[in-house]
């Protein structure tokens, strides 16, 4: 080992790490260090760019810009075989014309170490003499890959006799026979049955505590990720939302998405009143917050476990509420309640208490449970120009206005969430757009409608809009603000 | 109700029946006609190998066997060549952008759908408009350029079914792209190539056009096909021991046939178990 070169503890570093296909960015600058022996999940819904991360740093994928550096070197451009990484695929990848042992003694067959020897060049410098691994060296490590995933048996099976879970093991000893560096999981335990993925992950975490070897997975399920990371990279649209450790992502989210996405929870939109003082749902709280400028729109996320349900008469209550509904869920009871107040709020509670349906309870928040975090956006803006006198042009609709401006005028325009109406058919609004992200927030749902030149339009709507579907959009006339903008070059 | 299906059933099969009836008379005809006695087409001499023998010792005998060595030459030749260029050509197509890849996969159908003759004419034209060297050299190239299409058929289906991550895992684990290639895909697509070739190998042995178009006049090299063509128009009528010669291609060529059917059974088996 070199002395002095990067005498850090990371293994991986990525550095504004971008890729995009045919223009379109999957991966935003993404820079993220990873330590040598840890657990790191990527964590993201499905199209988040956390598969296309991990591929870069295996080598499939050369990144649109940014570095990838491994034990220090950057490794960008170096093709997979060149890397000291391994992947485990999520459909396993084995070679079918091969057998167990085979399988797992492929890598090994292309692999060169020191036979304890060196020579000197010219230049005096040192090298190593390289050979590759005998027969019996080869058998013994293949063996013990097999031990260590449990199927001493199965070596001179083929590998289309094996079950799913035998399956991921034999993928799992393929790459830790070759001793990586790093080993990288896409989402591993993605095509077995809920048995097999708890027994699996329980394995995974023991063999990386005694291995040592830095483990990077990805997944989309937030469970999986909370029970056996060190650390949690929450990604969407190709951007990382926040890296933090599971108890720290969970409790202490980076925003609105982050927290509906881990964990249940209850999103609310609110106004800081002053420092350590918030509004929502119609009443004042005390929080722990401040900062945030004077009446400035926030989101206010509250766990369900973290909302105490007590008598109504006690001093303690903050808030009064009806239960809509309590079901049972083994360990606790999960009750919908409504807020009284001046709209129907409601909220979500885990609590071990049993309540009656129609039964008006109390509600008690502590200050350090509620999480106030700035909104993403409070309004839609676009910037963009007059198709004709009444007429904005917006992502390619022309959308009618009550502005005087000429054709071409470029203006600002400004649309409030609850003024864009939604249509199920496409052909209905004026463009159409896809549900990307839907967050209920106590009263109604804001939806992210992506049009198809890629502007996120903002949605506050009564209905649950299913993710994935393509939505038409417009908006009433009225309610389109539009600001000229003054051109501060003159002449064309 | 069950009568009405049990007609269904009757009537299925005796519309297999005749058609296969209608299909192989003809061959069957002609392979009886084999062992009739050289003269007369009739069993009024009974049953004889005469025409067998007079494959061997009639004063074409040296001829035929010529046109059968050359048969099995170029058909051995170019479809070894053929498979060779089609599985590289199939592992190429299957890498390429999906776009690129339909174009290419579009124009490999060309040949095979294209009528023989425009094929045959035009490789004419090519040759000797390039002045190619008249004999084998044309016919190995016309043979391997109407093979080579078929192979990549046979081969494709194979690679789109590979799971995508295998190549993939091979680097990983430190092959580089050639190894990839030698150690996991070939293996993986060979039953692909199998039939390829045996396809290939088939239809070499089966052409006549193609090769009649681009044997050359003076070159006096023939294939069965064309020595058969020819001699009938030379010598005055059909002679016996053709019979004997067409029924060997016949054995010839279903022989392949079974070998492929063979092959895929066996690869269909293997899916089945996966």
């Amino acid at each position: 080992m070199e002395q002095g070169k990067m005498a850090t503890d990371k293994i991986i570093e990525l550095k504004n790490l971008c890729k995009s296909y045919d223009e379109k960015p999957v991966v935003k600058n993404v820079t993220l260090s990873i330590k040598k022996g840890e657990f790191v999940t990527l964590l993201g819904p499905s199209g988040c760019g956390k598969t296309t991360t991990l591929r870069m740093i295996a080598g499939f994928e050369k990144p649109t810009s940014g570095s990838v550096h491994i034990s220090g070197n950057d490794m960008t451009q170096s093709p997979p075989y060149a890397r000291n990484v391994n992947t485990v695929f999520q459909n396993y990848a084995l070679f079918p014309h091969l057998n167990v042992f085979n399988n797992i003694a492929f890598g090994l067959k292309f692999k060169c170490i020191n036979d304890g020897t060196f020579f000197t060049d010219k230049n005096g410098v040192k090298y190593a003499n390289l050979r590759k691994f005998t027969k019996t060296e080869i058998t013994n490590k293949v063996k013990n890959a097999l031990k260590m995933v449990d199927l001493e048996e199965y070596e001179k099976r083929n590998v289309s006799s094996l079950s799913g879970g035998q399956k991921q093991r034999v993928a799992i000893a393929r790459s830790l026979v070759n001793e990586p560096d790093v080993l990288l999981l896409d989402e591993p335990l993605g095509a077995l049955d809920l048995k097999m993925r708890k027994d699996m992950q329980l394995e995974l975490m023991n063999m990386h505590k005694k291995l040592g070897i830095t483990f990077v997975y990805v997944t989309h399920d937030q469970e999986e990720a909370l029970t056996m990371s060190d650390t949690i990279v929450v990604m969407k649209d190709g951007v990382i939302q926040q890296i933090g450790t599971p108890q720290k992502v969970y409790d202490e989210p980076a925003n609105a998405f982050v927290a509906d996405f881990i964990g249940e929870s209850n999103i609310f939109s609110g106004t800081m009143i002053a420092d350590f003082k918030v509004e929502f749902c119609d009443h004042l709280f005390e929080c722990v917050d401040k900062g945030f400028k004077f009446n400035e729109p926030i989101d206010v996320i509250i766990r369900p476990e973290d909302v105490k349900i007590c008598n109504p008469d006690e001093d303690i209550t903050q808030l009064t509420a009806v239960v809509s509904s309590c079901v049972f869920k083994g360990d606790h009871f999960q009750i919908t309640v409504i807020i009284n107040g001046g709209e129907d709020y409601e909220m979500l509670i885990h609590d071990n208490i049993e309540c009656k349906v129609n039964a008006t309870v109390g509600l008690c928040i502590k200050p350090f449970d509620l999480h106030i975090m700035h909104k993403a956006r409070i309004i839609n803006e676009i910037k963009t120009e007059m198709w004709d006198f009444n007429i904005v042009e917006i992502s390619g609709g022309k959308f009618p206005c009550n502005c005087d401006l000429p054709s071409g005028t470029k203006v600002l325009v400004s649309i409030d969430f609850d003024d864009v109406v939604i249509h199920d058919d496409e052909d209905q609004g004026i463009i159409g757009g896809e549900v990307i992200n839907t967050i209920y927030k106590g009263n109604y749902y804001q939806c992210v409608i992506r049009t198809d030149d890629y502007y996120d339009f903002f949605v506050d709507t009564e209905d649950d809009w299913l993710k994935g579907d393509r939505v038409g959009i417009s908006v009433n006339p009225d309610k389109i603000v539009i600001k000229k903008i003054e051109d501060t070059q003159n002449g064309d | 109700m069950v009568n009405a299906s049990h007609t269904k059933k009757i009537l299925e099969r005796s519309y297999i029946i005749v058609a296969l009836i209608l299909l192989y008379t003809p061959i069957l005809l002609m392979i009886i006609f084999s062992f009739f006695n050289t003269s007369a087409f009739s069993f009024k001499n009974g049953f004889s190998f005469d025409a067998y023998e007079s494959l061997f010792n009639s004063s074409n005998s040296k001829k035929l066997e010529d046109a059968l060595k050359n048969t099995i030459i170029i058909a051995a030749v170019s479809s070894v060549i053929s498979t060779i260029l089609g599985a590289v050509a199939a592992i190429g197509i299957y890498s390429m952008s999906k776009r690129s890849r339909k174009i290419v996969e579009n124009i490999n159908q060309l040949p095979v759908i294209n009528s023989e003759i425009v094929i045959a004419v035009s490789l004419m034209l090519f040759f000797v408009t390039f002045k190619f060297p008249a004999g084998y050299t044309r016919l190995l190239i016309g043979h391997i350029s109407f093979c080579t299409p078929y192979v990549i058929l046979s081969v494709m289906p194979r690679l789109m079914q590979m799971d995508s991550n295998i190549y993939e895992a091979a680097l990983d684990l430190g092959a580089t792209p050639l190894r990839a290639i030698i150690t996991v895909i070939i293996p993986i697509i060979s039953p692909g190539i199998l039939s390829g070739f045996a396809m290939a190998f088939t239809i070499s042995v089966d052409d006549f056009i193609i090769t009649q178009l681009n044997k050359g006049t003076t070159t006096g090299i023939d294939t069965l096909s064309t020595y058969i063509y020819s001699s009938m128009h030379t010598a005055g009528g059909l002679k016996a021991y053709w019979f004997a010669a067409f029924s060997l291609i016949i054995v010839l060529v279903v022989g392949t046939l079974l070998l492929i059917n063979l092959r895929k059974y066996k690869s269909k088996a293997h899916i089945k178990i996966q």
